[in-house]
Parts: C-alpha cells; sequence; structure tokens
C-alpha cells in the first residue's frame, strides 16, 4: 500500500468515526432528558395539584372530620419531624459507630459479617422492619407508639449512615492516621479527634441525605406509629405522619382529602428536596480529606 | 538569596587554596633570592615551605572530590571546582620548580661567581611579578588582571632564550664556567617554567570567571628554539 | 567526627516481616547523635520499612511484625511491656506526603500533639506555636495566618508545617521518610537547608530515594539492599569510595 492510499483510507475512516461520534452523544443526550423526564413530571404534577391547597391552615391546623372543608396537617408535620428526631437518636449514634468500625477496624472476619449484615439490612424492604418492630416493640408495650415508629425508621437510617460513614473515613488518606499515630497518640484518638474531625462535613451530609429519605417512609409505620387525626398525647401514643396522612387521605373518593393529599406530598417533596440541596451544598464547602 | 550548603565547602576550598598560592609565592621569592643575594638559608625555607605546600596540595584534591561526590556543583561552581583542581596542580608544580632551583643554587653557590648575567636578576623579577599578579587574580576574580599575567609570559621567554645564549657564550669560551654556566641555565628553564604554569592559572582563572576556554587559542607566539 | 560518640540509637538484629515476606534481615546500626544519617536504596529494599521499625509504627500495617533490639537512650522500644504509643512521643515523624491535620488550623496542626497529651494552657500553647513554626522556617510566613486550615498552604509549607508538628513535642529523635518526593525543586532546596539547620538540635534520620540529596545533607549513609544493611558509614566515604561492590553499582548507577 502506498503512502497516498493509506492517507486515502484514514480519511475515510475519520469522517466515518465523527459520524458515529457525533451520533453516540445525540443518543446521550436523549437518554439524559428520558431520564430527567420523571423527576419534572412528578415535580409539575404535584406542584399543579398541590398548590391550590396550600395555606397558613394547611400547617397550623389539624385536619377537619370526613366531609367538611378546611383543616390542615399540622399535626402530621409534628409526627414527621418527632419520629425522624427519635429516628436520628437511634439511628446516627449506631450508623457512625458502624460506619467508624468498618473502616478502621474492618479487615477481620467479624467485620466482614458486619458488612455483610449492613448491606442486607440497606436491601430489606422497609415494610418487613415495620412488621419486625411490630413485633419487638408495639406488641410488647401493647399498642401503636411514636416511639415504635421513630425505632423503625432509626433501624432504615443506620445502613446508610454506616456506609457512608465508612465511606468517607475510606476517603481520608491512611498517613493522616500515621501522623497521629507517629504523634503518640492512641488509635482511638487519633479516629476520634483527626479522622472523624476531618470528615465531619461528609458524615453529616450522609446523615440528611439519609433523614431525607426515611422523612418519606410510610410503610413501615403503618404498623408501628400508625396514624392520629389529632395531636398526640405522647411518645406512647399513635402519631399523626406525613405519608401517612397522605397514603390515608388519596384513597378514598373525597375531593378535599385529595386535595390535602396532594398539598401534603408537595409539603414532603419540597422538604426532602431542601434536605437534599443543602446537604450538597454543605458537602461542596466542608474540607473532606481528598487529595 | 538563599544561603546555600555548597557555599561553605567552597569559600574553604577557596580559603585552602589562597594560603597555598601565599607559600607557593613565598617559595619562589625565596628560591629566586637565595641566588640573587647568594643566602644558603633561603634554600632551606624553600624545602620547609615545599613540605607544607605538598600537605596542602593534597587537602586541596580531597576538598574538590567532597565537594563533586556530595553536592552535585553546577555552573559557576563547577568551574570553580574544576579550576582549583587545576591550579592546585599548577601550585604544586611550581613549588617543585622552586625546590629545583634551590637545588641549582646551592651548587651554584658552592663556587665563586664567574658568569655575570644581569637579565637573570630581570628575569626572576617578572616571574615573581607573574606569579604575585595571577594570585591576586585568583583572589580578586579579576579577569583582566590574568590577562595581564598571559603577556608578561612572552617577555619572560625571551629573557630565558636570551640568558641562555650568553651562557652558551660563556662556556664556549671557557670550559672552567660549564658548570656554573649549566646551573644558570637550569635556573632560567625552571623560572621560565614557574612562568608557564603561572599562564596555566590565569588561565583558570579567566575560565572560572568566565567560562571562555582560551588555551591554545594564541599559537602565534614567537616559537620557542630547542634548548637543554 | 569521632566514631566513640554514644549512640542516641542502637539496633541490634532488628528483623521485620509483612506477612510471610521478610523485609528486613537482621540489621545491627548505630546511630550517632546531633547528625543527619540517610537512608538509601532501590525500592522495596525495606529503607522506609527500616526507619518504620524505628518508631514501631511498621506493626500498625495489618500482618506486619517485627523482632529484635531498637534502644532509644539506653531504653529498648521494644522491650516487653512497652508501649509503642509512649515510644512515638518521643520519636518525631515526618511523611512522603506532607499530611497536615484536616480541617484543623495551622495553630492546631502545630500542637496537635501538646493538646492531645492534656497541654491546655494557651500561653505553653503559643509560645510553643512560635518556637516550633521558627525551628521549622515557617513562621515569617504563617505568623499572620495562623488560623486557616493547614492543608489549604502550599505543598513546601505544609511539610514544613509537618516538621514542626513533630517539632512541637521537642523528640530528641526526628525520621523523615521521604519527606522530599512530593515537592517541587525550591521547596526540596527549603527541606535540605532546614534539615542541616536542625541537624544542631536534633538527630534525623531521613529515607530518601534520591543518593544525591544524601551525598548533600547527610554525615552518615546506610545503604540497603533487598532487606540488607549492605554498607554504613560516613556519607563523604560511601559517596567516595564505598567499601562495598554492591554498594559502588549502585550509587554509580550501574544497577539491574
Amino acid at each position: 500500500m502506498t503512502s497516498a492510499q493509506l492517507q486515502g483510507y484514514l480519511a475515510v475512516g475519520y469522517a466515518k468515526r465523527k459520524f458515529v461520534d457525533r451520533l453516540m452523544r445525540l443518543l446521550l443526550l436523549v437518554a439524559a432528558i428520558v431520564a430527567l423526564t420523571p423527576l419534572f413530571s412528578v415535580l409539575f404534577y404535584v406542584l399543579s395539584r398541590g398548590l391550590g391547597n396550600l395555606n397558613w391552615a394547611f400547617f397550623t391546623e389539624v385536619p377537619k372530620p370526613i366531609g367538611e372543608s378546611g383543616g390542615g396537617m399540622a399535626n402530621a408535620l409534628v409526627g414527621t419531624a418527632t419520629l425522624v428526631g427519635i429516628a436520628s437518636m437511634i439511628g446516627v449514634p449506631w450508623g457512625i459507630a458502624a460506619g467508624v468500625y468498618l473502616s478502621e477496624y474492618g479487615r477481620s472476619r467479624v467485620a466482614n459479617m458486619v458488612r455483610f449484615g449492613t448491606d442486607m439490612l440497606a436491601s430489606v424492604p422497609s415494610i418487613v422492619i415495620g412488621l419486625f418492630v411490630y413485633a419487638l416493640v408495639v406488641v410488647p408495650m401493647g399498642g401503636f407508639s411514636a416511639f415504635a415508629g421513630g425505632v423503625a425508621l432509626g433501624i432504615i437510617m443506620v445502613p446508610t449512615i454506616a456506609r457512608n460513614t465508612e465511606e468517607m473515613l475510606r476517603l481520608v488518606p491512611n498517613h493522616i492516621r500515621e501522623a497521629g499515630l507517629a504523634l503518640g497518640l492512641p488509635r482511638w484518638k487519633v479516629i476520634l479527634r483527626i479522622v472523624l474531625r476531618g470528615s465531619v462535613s461528609a458524615i453529616t451530609t450522609g446523615i440528611m441525605l439519609s433523614i431525607a429519605r426515611v422523612a418519606g417512609e410510610t410503610a413501615p409505620l403503618l404498623f408501628t406509629a400508625f396514624n392520629n387525626r389529632y395531636w398526640h398525647q405522647g411518645l406512647d401514643q399513635p402519631i399523626a405522619s406525613l405519608p401517612v396522612q397522605i397514603f390515608t387521605y388519596a384513597g378514598p373518593p373525597d375531593e378535599v382529602w385529595n386535595g390535602q393529599a396532594w398539598t401534603g406530598a408537595l409539603v414532603l417533596l419540597f422538604f426532602v428536596l431542601v434536605l437534599n440541596v443543602t446537604s450538597r451544598v454543605f458537602f461542596r464547602s466542608g474540607s473532606v480529606g481528598r487529595e | 538569596m538563599i544561603h546555600r550548603n555548597i557555599d561553605t565547602g567552597l569559600s574553604s576550598l577557596n580559603q585552602k587554596l589562597l594560603t597555598m598560592a601565599g607559600y607557593v609565592e613565598q617559595a619562589v621569592e625565596s628560591a629566586t633570592d637565595a641566588w640573587r643575594f647568594r643566602n644558603v638559608a633561603k634554600v632551606a625555607d624553600v624545602y620547609q615551605i615545599e613540605r607544607r605546600v605538598n600537605q596542602h596540595h593534597l587537602e586541596v584534591d580531597a576538598a574538590c572530590v567532597q565537594l563533586l561526590a556530595l553536592q552535585q556543583p553546577m555552573a559557576a561552581d563547577l568551574r570553580f571546582i574544576v579550576s582549583c583542581i587545576k591550579i592546585n596542580n599548577d601550585l604544586e608544580r611550581m613549588v617543585d620548580l622552586a625546590v629545583n632551583i634551590a637545588n641549582n643554587t646551592e651548587f651554584y653557590l658552592q663556587g665563586a661567581a664567574v658568569i655575570h648575567i644581569d637579565d637573570l636578576a630581570q628575569m626572576s623579577d617578572e616571574v615573581r611579578v607573574m606569579v604575585r599578579e595571577v594570585l591576586d587574580a585568583f583572589v580578586k576574580t579579576d579577569e583582566r588582571l590574568a590577562r595581564r599575567v598571559l603577556s608578561r609570559d612572552d617577555r619572560v621567554d625571551a629573557y630565558k632564550r636570551k640568558i641562555v645564549e650568553d651562557c652558551l657564550e660563556s662556556m664556549k669560551a671557557d670550559t672552567k664556567v660549564i658548570e656554573q654556566g649549566m646551573n644558570l641555565i637550569f635556573i632560567a628553564k625552571n623560572l621560565e617554567r614557574i612562568g608557564d604554569h603561572a599562564t596555566n592559572i590565569a588561565e583558570d582563572v579567566i575560565f572560572s570567571v568566565s567560562g571562555q576556554d582560551i588555551r591554545h587559542e594564541n599559537k602565534v607566539r614567537t616559537p620557542e628554539e630547542p634548548t637543554t | 567526627m569521632s566514631q566513640q560518640v554514644e549512640p542516641i540509637l542502637r539496633v541490634r538484629n532488628l528483623n521485620a516481616w509483612f506477612g510471610e515476606s521478610h523485609a528486613l534481615k537482621e540489621i545491627s546500626v548505630d546511630i550517632p547523635p546531633s547528625a543527619v544519617t540517610a537512608v538509601i536504596g532501590p525500592s522495596g529494599c525495606g529503607k522506609s520499612t527500616f526507619i518504620r521499625c524505628l518508631n514501631r509504627l511498621h506493626e500498625e500495617v495489618p500482618s506486619a511484625g517485627a523482632s529484635g533490639e531498637v534502644s532509644l537512650n539506653g531504653m529498648n522500644i521494644y522491650g516487653e511491656g512497652v508501649d509503642p504509643v509512649g515510644v512515638r512521643r518521643k520519636i518525631g515523624m515526618v511523611f512522603q506526603k506532607p499530611n497536615p491535620f484536616p480541617s484543623l488550623s495551622v495553630y492546631d496542626n502545630v500542637v496537635a500533639g501538646l493538646r492531645l497529651a492534656g497541654i491546655r494552657r494557651r500561653s505553653v500553647l503559643t509560645e510553643v506555636v512560635e518556637r516550633s513554626l521558627r525551628q521549622a522556617a515557617l513562621w515569617d510566613e504563617v505568623k499572620d495566618k495562623l488560623s486557616v486550615p493547614g492543608t489549604s498552604l502550599s505543598g513546601g509549607q505544609q511539610q514544613r508545617l509537618c516538621i514542626a508538628r513533630a517539632l512541637a513535642v521537642e523528640p530528641p529523635l526526628l525520621l523523615m521518610d521521604e519527606p522530599t518526593s512530593a515537592l517541587d525543586p525550591i521547596a526540596t532546596a527549603k527541606i535540605e537547608e532546614l534539615i542541616l539547620e536542625l541537624r544542631k538540635q536534633v538527630t534525623i534520620v531521613i529515607v530518601t530515594h534520591n543518593m544525591q540529596q544524601a551525598a548533600r545533607i547527610s554525615d552518615r549513609t546506610a545503604f540497603f539492599l533487598m532487606g540488607e544493611l549492605v554498607e554504613f558509614g560516613e556519607t563523604s566515604t560511601v559517596f567516595t569510595v564505598p567499601k562495598e561492590e554492591r554498594t559502588e553499582r549502585y550509587i554509580t548507577g550501574k544497577f539491574g
């Protein structure tokens, strides 16, 4: 083959490659649009249906009896906050402790079992966790309660926080730990004061995301926190929550209730969105031990 | 400018070489004075100085090797050290030549002076100035002074040719003065060689300061006639 | 430099392993005080493992182990019942990559060792910060920004910050594991100058893959090859007339 021939072949090949490149780019763009479509349609739909009922009363009043218009979901908002609070008190320390263990001592066989267990727990359907807590807490306590709901949500938080904490701590280069050890610090102090401290923002991000996730959980609350049409009477009593309230109000063919459900969905969606965005901003601004 | 570790080594090398150069200057002066003023004590001085110079010769070499091995000198530093190695050699040769002159003088002083050569005194003055000037040029890293040394070398060579001719004439006239004549020729020859080494040093100084290698450039100097 | 000086560190029959692989074989050496000892050798020769054994950091790596005797001023740090944490307080270490503690300020980085050891008096800490940063030739560059994060400094400054952090607890011995391998030539020159300055106050053992660096800054040089100490002697001797054929071949670049 002469050089001229070779150049000819190469020129043809180049044109073809360029065409394929353009085509692929176009396909990827289409795929990205398709992937984003559901998100935007959900946003749009929830906004259009829920915005109409959004008023001050929604945040300050308890639901009106069926058939009456007006009223709000104040009890459910407080309920969700309470449940998330209880869940965090259980899930955050437990999750972080597990994450630290996995990252810092995670080379043993026990650690591998813990890691496997965490992954299993993360994939257990949330309704099963609800049933588990029903058997473990609700039955012995003799009834549905805010506490039981919090426990269920807390359990769901643990694997997410644990794995996130582990990942974030693993991002801290090993020579940072060695620097601490070389200064004559015991390992636990190195972990607590240097490694964890350096990843606070990243770990917090993980916590916020897991809160955003459990705030929208419905299934595990059905057998644990149940629901309450009024302000709750204590942590050992059933408690209302936004997702369950939406679930309840969306069912019956009642215009007013359905409208309330849409507004509840809008508020919940907004809450989750805010948490996601803040955590992202938080993660970016925080200095993580990245190279 | 940041302080560099190599500077300590370089200045101590410089110091060693200067001390050594001072000794060489003394040796050349003592050797020529011994002959000129018929002073045997000066001959002993030359031998003593030689031992000190030899000691320095070893030390300077060792210091250069250390600097080359440990400090990885570059550019001006490298040129300086390489020049030091060569100057060190020249200085050591110069003191050996001074010892030769002292030797010749010892023999020469055993008899009364028969041949009178005024040029030899002038030649030794010229060589002493060369030695002093080249060492000055080295100390002050003065390229112009070094170039002046180069021009003096031609005059020294001319003196030597003249002295050899005069001695040969006397020796042809009177065979009894052959021994004395030979000694005078040797002294002149050794002085001329000291001048050559001073020239070498001048060239090294020019290289160290400017990076210019001017050796073997002006081969147009008056050709030497074969002697001894 | 006389050979008779009492060594600050006496190493006898030191062996180290990574699992099954024998990383250091029967190392015996005396490290003289107030001097810089360089450890050189090709990659994987055990030079890093060697200095990591000197403050018992080696054993923090899973499956790693060591045996033998290492005496710091007469106390065997591998003796029975000796707590490695206590050992490490007396021996400073600087690593290959600058590693200031993330999200700690320059000030907090320097006093990290003191603070975590329980010293809280602000006046004491502030004094130590200035002294250590001056020792590390960093004071003038950071005295007006002691509260910025340590990680916001330049690479060379970070490394000098790490040196200051190690010096803050006034260790008699400072270990350096290729401290300039991640730095540019100017930052490297500054660190080398600093090492020559520090040698008056603290004994330094430095691992370097850069032979010329060892030649420039050290008083003694140890040459390691495949886990063995091949040659140990005055740097000027090792780099001009090495005793061992293998050393000669390595420093002249004739190695495999």
